[in-house]
């Protein structure tokens, strides 16, 4: 996604010479080729996020579009009160940029994960939130950022879901895309671990359980209407993302649902329960040890249809 | 604007200031004194002699920037700006700081007075902002200027020295920082709670261009400007030496003024001292 993202920005410099990308020394060489070409659109603001987000709300309020990049919680939790008070109360045009959502950073360790930025971000006024689960999706948010004025945050997975673009498919923020049609249960799952929503609702094909699968790129705006229908033509929502439960992509919705009026079969969020992820592996392991890989998803699914079931027979018996 | 050097007429401008602060805070029964009257002639200085700005245009493309890093201070950016006739800060309104309604908020907000550049109030964020606008200016090519005021509790935030490291390496020299060294942050003595000196030194190490000015001293204060305008390849920072409460005999460097307002009978002694 990280080169997905670099490619597109490297694409778009020359019609937007307002452009300008700022890293916390993260660069790690893939930035190169287009420092090599856009020297004047770019600065390493050496390992100082805070004064990063600070200069990037100077230089948007003079008319610049700017992107801060770097790593895990870096651009965000280390920055958030500048993020808050200088970018978002300005309505300054920063786009913050993390590489490495969720375990992406496997076992670099928790320090590296971002695994509250979500609930963080989302609520701060003002600030958009995209989180995609594919390389189309990271290129056309990224491609959508460039012309957008305002704050937004944009959280880039090293995974990458396996999802066919259907030709002419447009990139919608602010919806919700559905990359799979069924009716059984929706699985709405945010960044690149929709590759694991997609492999557990191949295996529940096999049992005759049909998932919906929605890719909620835009976690805010969220798209209650997409979420509403699937409430009610499914049987019940699972929210799979690779981050805490609490205020994430699960929380958000559940806010959108309770406060529609519309409520699924069932919900069940999955993520991480109050805990850090502090096993020691490749984002693939993790995803295994917090219950939160294929296997993990179809046995929720599995569940819960059972406990659906449980329920449906004891009130036929009464 | 009309700029004037007279230091006569910038003296009589600074005690006008200083009662409007009087008399605003008093009002409100609340904010901050103290680091309003230390930073009078700082404020005066700028607005009616140094920056380039129109308060009739205030979005004027080539005016220089001006932020009130420490943001508590607001009453006195509130009367100063008054004072030059920005119409979204009149001055009869000065009164109502604090108060329900009012644009004249704790902390100054860009919502209310759009003719500020930048909504301030947690500190140590100041230095950044304004290094972006100058490093903007340079992109741009733009001539104009930014200007930032720091109080020295400010500066132990470690924000103001990645800052620091950043504008100096970025040879930013269209950015002059100046800070309120009035020895005193909101529990008591700065040399008390922790210690800035070397401060002089400390910046130069960071490679700013380093004044002096007795920031009660027009006529030190205008030299000192004139040194930041004629320094190129760095940043310049202002240590401006002032004393917290500035004007009022009670209130000088005493930190009970951070942030208590002048009682009634103050407030009469105060103006009294100040007429
Ligand atoms: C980040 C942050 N921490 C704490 C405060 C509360 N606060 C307001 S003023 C102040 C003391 C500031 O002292 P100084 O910078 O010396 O201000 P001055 O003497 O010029 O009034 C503090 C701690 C704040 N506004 N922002
Ligand atoms: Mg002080």
């Amino acid at each position: 996604m990280r080169d997905a993202f670099i490619r597109t920005l490297t694409d778009l410099a020359p019609q937007h010479p307002e452009l300008l990308l700022l890293t916390g020394d993260l660069g790690f060489k893939v930035l190169d080729q287009y420092i090599a070409r856009f020297p004047r659109q770019f600065l390493n603001v050496g390992v100082a996020e805070q004064n990063m987000s600070g200069l990037a709300a100077g230089l948007a309020l003079e008319g610049h579009t700017v992107f801060t990049y770097s790593i895990g919680n870096f651009p965000t939790l280390r920055c958030l009160e500048q993020i808050r008070n200088d970018i978002c109360y300005h309505g300054a045009n920063v786009k913050i940029v993390c590489i490495g959502g969720g375990m992406s950073y496997g076992a670099v360790g928790f320090s590296h994960h971002a695994t509250e930025d979500l609930a963080i971000l989302r609520s701060l006024p003002g600030m958009l939130v995209f989180s995609p689960c594919d390389l189309w999706e990271a290129a056309e948010a990224a491609r959508y950022l460039v012309s957008h004025r305002g704050p937004a945050y944009l959280r880039l997975d090293k995974s990458a879901a396996p999802v066919n673009v259907e030709p002419g498919e447009a990139f919608r923020p602010g919806s919700i895309r559905t990359v799979r049609e069924g009716s059984d249960v929706t699985l709405a799952a945010t960044g690149g671990i929709l590759g694991e929503a997609l492999l557990a609702a191949d295996a529940l094909a096999e049992q005759g359980i049909f998932c919906r699968v929605l890719s909620v790129h835009t976690v805010k705006p969220l798209d209650t209407d997409t979420l509403a229908a699937a409430a009610s033509e499914t049987g019940g929502i699972i929210s799979i993302e690779e981050h805490a439960v609490d205020g994430g992509l699960g929380g958000a919705i559940s806010e959108a649902l309770m406060e529609a009026g519309v409520f699924p079969g069932f919900f069940v969020r999955m993520g991480l329960r109050n805990t850090f992820s502090s096993a020691v592996g490749s984002q693939q392991y993790l995803r295994k040890v917090y219950s939160l890989d294929a296997a993990a998803i179809a046995r929720t699914v599995s569940a819960r249809l059972a406990r659906g079931a449980d329920r449906f027979l004891t009130v036929a018996a009464r | 604007m009309r700029k004037t050097k007279d230091l006569a007429q910038l003296q009589a401008i600074a005690r006008g200031v200083r009662r409007h602060i009087v008399e605003m805070t008093g009002a409100a029964k609340s904010g901050h004194p103290g680091g309003s009257l230390s930073a009078v002639e700082t404020l005066v200085t700028l607005y009616f002699d140094v920056m380039n700005h129109d308060p009739a245009n205030p979005r004027w493309a080539d005016r220089d920037r001006f932020i009130l890093s420490k943001g508590h201070a607001a009453p006195v950016l509130y009367a100063v700006m008054a004072e030059c006739g920005y119409a979204d800060t009149p001055v009869d309104q000065l009164n109502t700081l604090r108060k329900l309604g009012s644009v004249y908020q704790g902390h100054p907000d860009r919502r209310f007075i759009p003719s500020l550049e930048a909504s301030t109030g947690s500190l140590g964020q100041g230095l950044s902002v304004a290094i972006g606008m100058g490093l903007a200016a340079r992109l741009d090519g733009k001539a104009w200027r930014t200007y930032v005021v720091l109080g020295d509790g400010e500066i132990q935030e470690g924000q103001i020295w990645e800052a620091a490291m950043f504008g100096a390496f970025h040879k930013v020299d269209n950015v002059v920082a100046i800070v309120d060294y009035n020895r005193i942050q909101l529990d008591g003595f700065v040399k008390d709670i922790m210690e800035l000196e070397p401060l002089a030194d400390k910046w130069r190490a960071f490679g700013w261009q380093v004044v002096e000015p007795d920031g009660h001293d027009i006529a030190s204060l205008q030299k000192a400007f004139a040194e930041a305008a004629a320094t190129k390849g760095k940043p310049t920072v202002l240590i401006a030496h002032t004393i917290k409460g500035k004007g009022v005999s009670f209130m000088e460097n005493n930190p009970k003024f951070h942030g208590v307002a002048p009682t009634p009978a103050e407030v009469e002694q105060a103006l009294k001292e100040l007429a």
